[in-house]
């Protein structure tokens, strides 16, 4: 009887699941199953069939002989993370501690912190672009008439006459990762916030009680029990960095040359080129990369707890 | 009082549960549900992505369905990368409509067309001695034409209907010529009479030269047309081929022609990450002397500014060993399905859309060129400088070779770099043949 | 006396120097929102020409076509109806599941987990053909009612698997008393699921409930793809045609983003008290004693 019951017991447990489950390996997993397949093989996209089964060929070519520009492409995904992990992440914290306390006009700032990630991608990059222009930009316009007009820089495509080759490198690709920082700072803000609130007014009394300073208060009380939504948070701005491109496709099109290709404009770009096999290839490897950064956040996680 | 609970919250769940559940169990007497589009009038679906004509061809539609009955609907779906992934979805689904717009380099074009996605048109083309394939421009109808041999391994034929014709010119901005000392009328015609202008132009402080080099195509058009100019189209082809290296003095003289015009600072500055509607806009706004653009512009223009003042010219000569061409041939085409079950009702839609009145009608709603030649006559005034070049014009779908994807990027990426003096043209020239090389021998790998 | 008076200004200080701070970064958030509702202000001649904030004729004619041509209305309850739908169906599963995985045991329990958070993880650019075939094959894209079906489905699955970490976040957070507790009330598994988890995870629905909103607000590749006919688009679509190939109209264009903005402000206005949320008698009983 009581295995019976059992069995019944954690039957009703899966039904919980089911739902979830189902459609997920309809809209998931079988895709994920044709792009395997795909990733191993050459296909122009258009035929019925792969032309070609290669096996490990497109991996190879991406690991070892990178012709499409995949592995600086992603350092650049990586150097906008970085941005976003540090400019964009502390701004939110300050501004969800700010915003923490009762204040009066807070309901306000919590609205209009959180404009940036609710217009779309068109308006941004249209924004942006005017406000980056070299020739009649606000920045530029801005800096003149503050009286730093030797600061005025063609921000998205910066010739070599400008100034030094590293400026050329990474001016266009910070200047999007600001615009990145800007859009996304919101999410991280409010996620922030909501972790703030369940933090127990009585515990921050009672260390004011004790005489503890601000910061004191911070890292033995606020920071400890913020961690898993900080991970959250980070893991979550991670992932939208890396696979950010609207952007950027909107601002600089990848160019100059390729100095803001990002992966998810090179698979674009594969697939547009009937390379759809190989585009499927980098895919995959790109997920894995993103797949190793956010368990390894997660163990990391888990060991910062425990101790 | 918890049984009770118990009852209400069960009853709760159930609800949500079949709320989300249930539509999964659709699915699956769906599967035998699906019905035949059986319908008594006869109806053809068309898909295009060119948000600005969706007017004028929904006012044909209807006149047509006035005319003879047929039914013709039009979807539009934008933009035009949104588009191509709809039609690749489609296209591997079976499930394109009777007629589409087709958006790609011939080899997918080719593709599409073993693929059965296109039908074979010469046989209508070819009715009454050719009547239809007479009234279209030559150049346009070649664009879509597959001939004996090509190296594609289609049949030969026409696969698709020209519905206007463009071509990509440089336009110039008379008011702003005239402000620097230039003549309005007289616009520079070789390259170092050209250079001139910019620098006058530069000295009166009005920016010289525009156009859309973030978007690299663009940048393949510009690069292109002095290619011809300066090698000649025998030559462009056997660097395809692989017979002649990029590095060759030829092509680094092309190269050096983007050089010259950013190392003097005659460029809009941005021009390397600009998009050709942010050129557009500038151009139309006064902002700058010369631009470099197609004939769909002179809509964008008249929309945002009705008095530009500007005209039409062929890109300035940098030699006059070869003649200059520039890219042209059919703005939009629209291909038939080739598993279409109203293939006739569809062609003959088309054949009508190509006739002369309907044409004027697109010309003057939309300010495109027809590619009906018997249309030429009524069409706004600013549109027949475009037409007048014509002859001129060439496209690398009219080539017998195409040039591989990536190294065409390598070529359009390194002019990038040039402009932002990054490398040189000579270092420019280098890293596309690495890549042509690399190309090639992948090629030669995959033939065996 | 004098410690009093650098303590006031201490505090003044902080205060400002606070203020000043969010001050100004709302100011780098309200400027494009300003921007566009300028732009949409202003007539296609004036939108690049005319540099200042807003024009001095304010062309509220451009709202009212924007919604009229090209039956943005229409665009506008589809995406309503979607979002509705789409969201309220994510809550439920994604908060089911998240459930299970944190409060129930059974055996895989982890496996599906580390599933549904490999696939957050895993971008498939090129799996909307596959996609687009499978719906096919069932008959899910023709007709005036399956599309929408497949549609929804297709977006639930888009945000199930953040939904689902989310929720297993917060519920993870939950003390053991409280379930405990709930449990000897009487209460089944699904009922600790509704009248104990769900209402303490409040801060976490919204959370959902704002992310999923703006996602299916603002998808439209899958409705180009899985959508055949106009009537049944969100309004995405509804912007494009003023996006044309060459030519964009842009004060028309702004309008119609303008206008699509404001029903997720509302949703986040609403939405974000929730998060907001004052301690309550129950969380706090738990917390003290």
């Amino acid at each position: 009887m009581d295995y019976i019951k059992k069995t019944r017991y954690i039957t009703f447990n899966y039904l919980f699941i089911f739902p979830a489950v189902a459609i997920f390996s309809l809209f998931y997993i079988y895709p994920f199953i044709k792009v395997i397949h795909l990733s191993l093989s050459q296909w122009d996209g258009i035929a019925f069939k792969p032309s070609a089964f290669v096996g490990l060929l497109n991996f190879k070519n991406i690991l070892f002989n990178d012709t499409a520009n995949w592995w600086a492409s992603m350092g650049q995904a990586g150097y906008i993370t970085l941005w976003a992990l540090t400019f964009q992440n502390i701004l939110a914290l300050l501004l969800a501690l700010a915003c923490d306390r009762a204040i009066k006009a807070g309901a306000i700032y919590r609205f209009i912190f959180f404009i940036p990630p609710i217009l779309s991608e068109v308006v941004v990059g249209l924004v942006w672009w005017w406000i980056y222009d070299g020739n009649w930009g606000l920045l530029n316009q801005w800096l003149t008439s503050a009286g730093f007009a030797h600061l005025a820089h063609n921000w998205l495509s910066p010739s070599l006459e400008e100034g030094s080759r590293l400026m050329v490198r990474m001016l266009p690709l910070t200047c999007i990762a600001i615009v990145h920082c800007w859009k996304g700072f919101g999410w991280a803000f409010i996620i922030l916030l909501a972790g703030l609130q369940n933090i127990p007014r009585n515990l921050y009394e009672a260390a004011k009680v004790d005489g503890a300073d601000a910061w004191e208060v911070f890292w033995r009380i606020t920071f400890p029990i913020m961690m898993p939504v900080m991970i959250l948070v980070v893991i979550l701005t991670i992932l939208g960095a890396m696979q950010g491109f609207v952007l950027i496709l909107a601002m600089t099109n990848g160019g100059p040359y390729y100095y803001t290709e990002v992966p998810v404009t090179r698979i674009l770009d594969s697939m547009r080129n009937g390379h759809f096999g190989f585009a499927c290839a980098q895919s995959l490897i790109f997920g894995m990369i993103l797949l190793i950064l956010s368990f390894s956040q997660f163990k990391l996680s888990r060991k910062m707890q425990k101790a | 009082m918890t049984k009770s609970k118990f009852q209400i919250l069960n009853l709760k769940f159930v609800i949500c549960y079949l709320f989300v559940i249930c539509p999964l169990l659709f699915i699956v007497p769906g599967c035998a549900k699906a019905q035949e589009n059986a319908k008594p009038v006869k109806r053809i679906v068309l898909w295009h992505w060119l948000a600005d004509r969706e007017e004028a061809l929904k006012t044909l539609t209807r006149k047509y369905k006035d005319l003879t009955g047929v039914e013709v609907k039009c979807q539009l779906y934008a933009p035009s990368d949104a588009y191509a992934q709809k039609i690749m979805a489609a296209g591997q689904a079976k499930a394109l409509p009777d007629i589409y717009g087709f958006l790609g380099e011939k080899r997918i074009f080719a593709a599409f067309i073993k693929a059965g996605h296109i039908a074979d048109l010469t046989l209508y083309m070819g009715y009454n001695n050719g009547s239809w394939k007479k009234k279209l421009f030559e150049k346009a109808l070649k664009v879509n034409e597959f001939l004996p041999e090509n190296e594609y391994g289609v049949a030969p034929g026409i696969y698709g209907v020209p519905i206007d014709v463009m071509n990509i010119q440089m336009l110039y901005n008379k008011k702003l010529l005239k402000q620097a000392g230039l003549d309005p009328n007289n616009p520079p015609r070789n390259w170092h009479d050209f250079i001139a202008a910019l620098e006058k132009l530069k000295q009166a402080n009005i920016k010289g030269f525009v156009s859309g080099w973030g978007e690299t195509w663009l940048i393949d058009c510009f690069a292109h047309n002095y290619a011809f100019n300066i090698m000649g189209e025998q030559k462009v082809i056997d660097t395809i081929k692989g017979k002649v290296p990029y590095n060759d003095p030829d092509w680094v003289s092309v190269f050096k022609l983007f050089d010259q015009l950013a190392r003097k600072q005659l460029l809009v500055s941005g021009i390397a990450t600009m998009g050709n509607k942010t050129a557009e806009q500038l151009f139309a706004n006064e902002k700058c002397a010369f631009a470099f653009n197609g004939s769909w512009c002179v809509n964008v223009y008249k929309g945002m500014n009705p008095n530009l003042d500007y005209g039409v010219m062929l890109p300035p000569q940098a030699s006059s060993k070869y003649p200059m061409v520039i890219w042209g041939g059919a703005g939009l085409s629209f291909m038939v399905n080739g598993r279409s079950k109203n293939k006739e009702e569809a062609i003959a839609f088309l054949r009508w859309l190509t006739e002369r009145d309907q044409q004027v009608f697109l010309a003057q709603e939309t300010m495109n060129l027809p590619s009906n030649r018997e249309s030429l006559a009524n069409i706004p005034a600013i549109l027949t400088q475009f037409a007048d070049d014509m002859n001129n014009i060439t496209h690398p779908n009219l080539l017998p070779v195409q040039e591989s994807p990536r190294a065409l990027e390598a070529l359009t990426k390194g002019i990038q770099a040039i402009i932002i003096g990054v490398k040189t043209p000579e270092q420019a020239a280098e890293d596309v043949q690495k890549v042509k090389v690399r190309m090639l021998k992948q090629e030669a790998a995959s033939k065996q | 006396m004098k410690k009093f008076n650098i303590y006031i200004v201490k505090r003044f200080t902080i205060s400002s120097i606070i203020h000043a701070f969010l001050i100004t970064v709302s100011a780098a958030c309200i400027f494009p929102l300003l921007w566009m509702v300028g732009t949409a202000l202003k007539t296609q001649q004036t939108v690049f020409s005319d540099l200042s904030l807003f024009p001095k004729h304010l062309h509220w004619e451009n709202f009212y076509i924007a919604w009229i041509q090209g039956k943005f209305w229409l665009y506008f309850l589809n995406s309503v109806l979607y979002t509705t739908v789409v969201v309220t169906a994510i809550v439920f599963i994604s908060s089911l599941a998240a459930y299970a995985f944190s409060r129930l045991k059974f055996p895989g329990r982890n496996f599906f987990f580390y599933m549904f958070l490999a696939a957050m993880m895993i971008p498939l650019p090129g799996s909307f053909v596959a996609l687009f075939v499978v719906l096919k094959k069932w008959h899910l894209t023709e007709g005036l009612i399956l599309p929408r079906l497949g549609y929804i489905i297709a977006l639930i699955n888009v945000g199930l698997s953040l939904s689902v970490y989310i929720f297993k976040t917060f519920f993870d957070q939950i003390p053991d008393d409280l379930e405990d507790a709930a449990r000897v009330d009487g209460c089944s598994r699904l009922g600790i699921w509704w009248h104990m988890a769900m209402p303490i995870a409040k801060p976490a629905i919204a959370v959902v409930v704002i992310f999923n909103a703006l996602n299916v607000w603002n998808e439209y590749i899958l409705a180009m793809l899985i959508l055949q006919e106009n009537s049944l688009m969100p309004l995405q679509r509804g912007l494009m045609v003023f996006q044309g190939a060459h030519m964009t109209q842009y004060p028309l264009l702004m309008s119609g983003i303008t206008l699509s903005v404001i029903p997720i402000m509302l949703v986040y206005i609403f939405v974000q008290k929730y998060i907001i949320k004052e301690i309550t008698a129950k969380t706090a009983k738990v917390y003290n004693g």
